[in-house]
């Protein structure tokens, strides 16, 4: 329950911190997250991973269906992927950050 | 040992955002900054347009004096109606921005010499530096400042322009790092105000693109090179057949110019023998630039009504050039494509008349020999006197590098484009001094936003009277049924063969005074019943003034006007059908000389297999023939047996024989002096290069054949480039037809950039679409959607809506509305 918890409030602050700052002000909410719910430093970073990874990859993969692919297909055209492969990177690329953000936060708990 | 856990693991997260948010180096090119543009909250995803987005609003900005109610019909047109002009343009501005913001800043860092503040001093093998020198030499961002000059002194395009640059600030104000249009994302930077010196750089590339080209050190080579009477023969003025724009016989105007030639010209001039090898490759605008336009008045259409057509030929690019607009005031109504950059229409109708454009193409660039004092450059040798050289510092900004800066000496001739510190490094220590008309002082914007608002004749008169660079064919026709059409611009007064090669500048008699407006002749209502041009001679040779210049087209005028005098009856639908023909004129006049010069006898197998397609070939240049695949490489290949072996005699630049003069050569000349290959002892004739340069394409065809590329529409291989020339933001590998001198001027990336018709009957009836979409953005659908309809020659009708006509609408995308 816990775990699950920390992946939507990953999520749902990393998803309000950009509104307003750069866009890796989520790595800030992602450490957050794992200080205030405790649980083993493993699990935090996967729920930190998952919670970004989620929430980059269901945005990226909406934005994608809203926009019939057009997009998706350019730039993964640019960078010589699969539209596919990209939305997959564009999730582990938020996920690692707010994994290592959030394992940092779980570290930074267990000092008290 | 946490307290290390959780310093490491911080450290890493660190380092993981430092990297994510800052451009990589891959392969030679530089990434974005990966973390920002994957974002999907940030990031290019922000860019990716819903297929069903709607464009509505309701907009209050400063800087608006009235109410102003934008229409966007279903192709993503805006129709704006506006309280007053003013309001117009700045509404204007706000929807290029919001369209096109990036290719209209992009262009303008392009014309002021500013791409190295972008991309760095190079990047994936091109030097931005040397472009931006070349730029910056050439006296663009110089010749802007003088532009906006004038048209800041004129209270009307002073009031455009203002109105125009706040639209555009206004737009660029709601931007933050999320609606970045995505090639700043891409590069990594971010847009700056705009102002209307930004405009005024944007006018001044077209200047650059429509007459920055020259062949000034290339002619003065070849007139070192070779014989005056092969010079004459290389490049001959003149073309006796071609049908000028001004039909022969008509009457010019008295000279006001008495034209002295120097006494010194065969000394300095004609027999002063030099070669020039500049150390820097020229940035020459594509030398098809060009158009198509002609009219035909009420005497040959079905509807008793002139009908006007342009299509103007230019480099193909995504986001297009054009953007396509309706603007509608209390004082004026009109319709038609603008440049993303500019305030006005440029070429379009209103509810009075029409008009269209191409280019003039004189010379009207020239260079002076200068000698400096000595190595400061700071005096330089004038009627035998040293006077004093301005200086001009243009600061090039490198992205990552100190900024570069050029010391341009000013002369009176003009800013020196060459000297030992850029181009010419020899010992000689010649320097050269560029003389342009882009550099006088004139505002044609003033032109544009007169023909908007023109009614009749006389405000079209009006209207171009003050027209200066880039010379121009204003064609024009109204709904009084009057047609009329004049090459206008500063075009200099030049004796016979004045400023085709460098002339001394040490010589005030060299100097050159420009033709009075009132020697450029304008033809109204001509007898024949139509007007046209199509970048050939304006005038034939009679012209009391040289009309220079060794490109002038003759095969478009041609096949033009022979199809305009046999036509009656004439709808818009013929007019499509003519704008998009393939029509090949020039093979036409080139098959029987070519055929009887090929030696049959000698050919073998797929020879004769290749020779069959080109003789059997109906002379069309559609996609699927074959014939002008076989036509195009032998055509090619002869000009390369016929000439190089005299051109390659030297490693200096020369210029390219016109097509047409070889042709003429072919048809008038068997015993043709370059047939013969002077590399060895044998003396060819033109039958013995015919016959050579034929069997050297066959491998070239017999490869197209393998590959399945023998058909004209796949082995030219046409595309719309994106601006970056990025292939996945780029439509390629189109299947078209036209070509180099076809009416469809279609080649690989360039051509017919706007097609418009125009029947001026009481309720107008036009045609129109440019070869790209309203939107900028890649990631919109709007971004390419004319692009296949103008593939296969098809139009869309454009209307002038009255605004209680397009509120009915139904298929609008958006409403929007401005007010203060």
């Amino acid at each position: 329950m816990k775990f699950i918890v920390a992946i939507l409030l990953t999520a749902a602050l990393g998803f309000a911190a950009p509104l307003y700052l750069p866009w890796w002000s989520f790595a800030f909410t992602s450490a957050l997250v794992a200080l205030a719910v405790h649980q083993k430093a493993w699990k935090a970073f996967v729920a930190g991973f998952a919670g970004l990874f989620l929430l980059w990859g269901c945005l990226a993969f909406f934005i994608d269906m809203n926009n019939n692919h057009l997009m998706l297909n350019k730039i993964a055209g640019i960078f010589g992927l699969s539209g596919f492969l990209l939305i997959i990177i564009t999730g582990i690329v938020g996920g690692l950050v707010s994994g290592f953000a959030a394992l940092t936060g779980s570290f930074a708990r267990r000092l008290r | 040992m946490r307290i290390f856990f959780c310093i490491l693991y911080a450290a890493i997260t660190i380092a993981l955002i430092v990297v994510l948010d800052m451009p990589l180096t891959m392969g030679g090119t530089k990434t974005p900054r990966l973390g920002y543009f994957l974002s999907p909250q940030k990031g290019f995803w922000q860019n990716a347009e819903a297929a069903d987005a709607k464009f509505n609003g309701n907009l209050r900005l400063t800087g608006l004096q009235g109410k102003t109610e934008v229409y966007f019909d279903d192709r993503l047109v805006p129709h704006v109606y506006a309280d007053n002009d003013a309001d117009a343009y700045f509404v204007e501005g706000y929807l290029h921005a919001k369209f096109r913001l990036w290719q209209m800043e992009f262009q303008t860092y392009a014309a002021a010499g500013r791409l190295s503040e972008i991309f760095g001093d190079s990047a994936n093998g091109t030097s931005f530096l040397n472009i931006d020198i070349y730029f910056r030499r050439l006296g663009m961002v110089y010749g802007a400042e003088k532009s906006l000059k004038a048209m800041e002194a004129d209270a009307n395009t002073k009031q455009a322009l203002d109105a125009y640059t706040a639209g555009v600030n206004a737009y660029i104000n709601t931007l933050d790092e999320a609606s970045y249009p995505l090639e700043y994302k891409l590069l990594d930077y971010a847009p700056e105000p705009w102002t209307n010196l930004k405009s005024a750089l944007f006018l001044k590339y077209m200047s650059y693109d429509l007459t920055g080209g020259d062949n000034d050190f290339e002619l003065t080579n070849a007139k070192t090179i070779f014989s005056k009477e092969q010079f004459e023969k290389l490049f001959p003025y003149g073309q006796d057949s071609v049908q000028t724009i001004i039909p022969k016989g008509t009457p010019f105007v008295k000279p006001g110019i008495t034209l002295k030639i120097p006494a010194t010209v065969d000394s300095l001039y004609f027999n002063y023998k030099d070669t020039i090898k500049l150390t820097e490759k020229p940035v020459k605008p594509n030398p098809d630039n060009g158009s198509n336009n002609w009219a035909v008045s009420g005497i040959k259409t079905k509807s008793g009504r002139p009908i006007l057509c342009n299509d103007p030929h230019l480099g193909l690019n995504l986001p297009s050039l054009w953007y396509e607009i309706q603007l509608s005031t209390p004082t004026y109504n009109v319709y038609g494509v603008s440049f993303p950059g500019s305030p006005a229409i440029i070429i379009g109708f209103n509810d009075s008349c029409a008009w269209g454009v191409t280019n003039a193409g004189r010379d009207v660039k020239d260079y002076y020999e200068i000698t400096f004092q000595d190595s400061t450059e700071s005096h330089y040798l004038y009627n035998y006197e040293w006077k004093k050289a301005g200086i001009r510092k243009e600061v090039i900004k490198i992205k990552g590098k100190p900024d570069h800066v050029e010391n341009i000496p000013l002369t009176i001739w003009g800013p020196v484009m060459y000297d030992k510190s850029y181009g010419n490094p020899s010992k000689n220590g010649k320097a050269y001094a560029i003389h342009w008309t882009a550099h006088d002082e004139s505002n044609e914007l003033r032109t544009f936003i007169m023909l908007d608002r023109a009614r009749n004749l006389d405000d079209y008169k009006n209207a171009i009277s003050t027209f200066k660079n880039p010379g121009q064919n204003f064609l024009f026709a109204s709904k009084h049924g009057n047609i009329a059409i004049e090459e206008e611009g500063n075009f200099p007064a030049k004796w016979r063969r004045q400023g085709d090669f460098v002339m001394p500048g040490k010589d005030s008699s060299y100097a050159i005074q420009n033709i009075p407006d009132s020697e450029n002749i304008m033809l109204v209502n001509p007898p024949r019943g139509f007007l046209s041009s199509a970048n050939q001679y304006p005038y034939d040779t009679t012209y009391p003034y040289y009309m220079g210049g060794i490109d002038y087209e003759y095969f478009r005028p041609n096949i033009i006007n022979r199809n305009l005098a046999s036509m009656q009856n004439i709808t818009p639908g013929d007019m499509e059908r003519l704008q998009t023909d393939n029509y090949n004129l020039m093979a036409e006049m080139a098959r029987p000389p070519l055929l009887k010069y090929l030696d049959t006898s000698s050919l073998s197998g797929d020879e004769k297999k290749y020779l069959a397609i080109f003789t059997s070939w109906n002379l069309r240049n559609d996609g699927n023939e074959q014939g002008p695949t076989v036509f195009k490489l032998w055509w090619d290949s002869l000009k390369y047996c016929m000439y190089n072996d005299e051109f390659s005699r030297t490693d200096l630049y020369l210029p390219e024989v016109a097509n047409e003069t070889l042709l003429r050569a072919l048809r008038k000349d068997s015993l043709y002096e370059f047939a013969d290959d002077i590399n060895t002892p044998k003396k060819e004739t033109v039958r013995d290069i015919v016959t050579a340069s034929f069997k050297k394409t066959i491998p070239v065809l017999q490869d197209a054949e393998k590959n399945g590329r023998l058909v004209w529409g796949t082995f030219k291989n046409s595309g719309i480039r994106h601006l970056l020339k990025i292939p996945s933001l780029s439509r390629l590998h189109l299947f078209s037809g036209g070509g180099d001198d076809i009416i469809n001027a279609y080649t690989q990336f360039h051509g017919p950039s706007w097609r418009m018709v125009v029947q001026l009957t009481d309720e107008t009836e036009a045609y129109g679409l440019y070869p790209g979409g309203q939107s900028g953005n890649p990631g919109s659908k709007y971004y390419d959607t004319f692009i296949d309809k103008w593939l296969v020659g098809q139009y869309y009708p454009i209307h002038i809506f009255k605004k209680q006509d397009i509120e009915k609408q139904q298929n609008l995308l958006g409403v929007i509305t401005f007010s203060k």
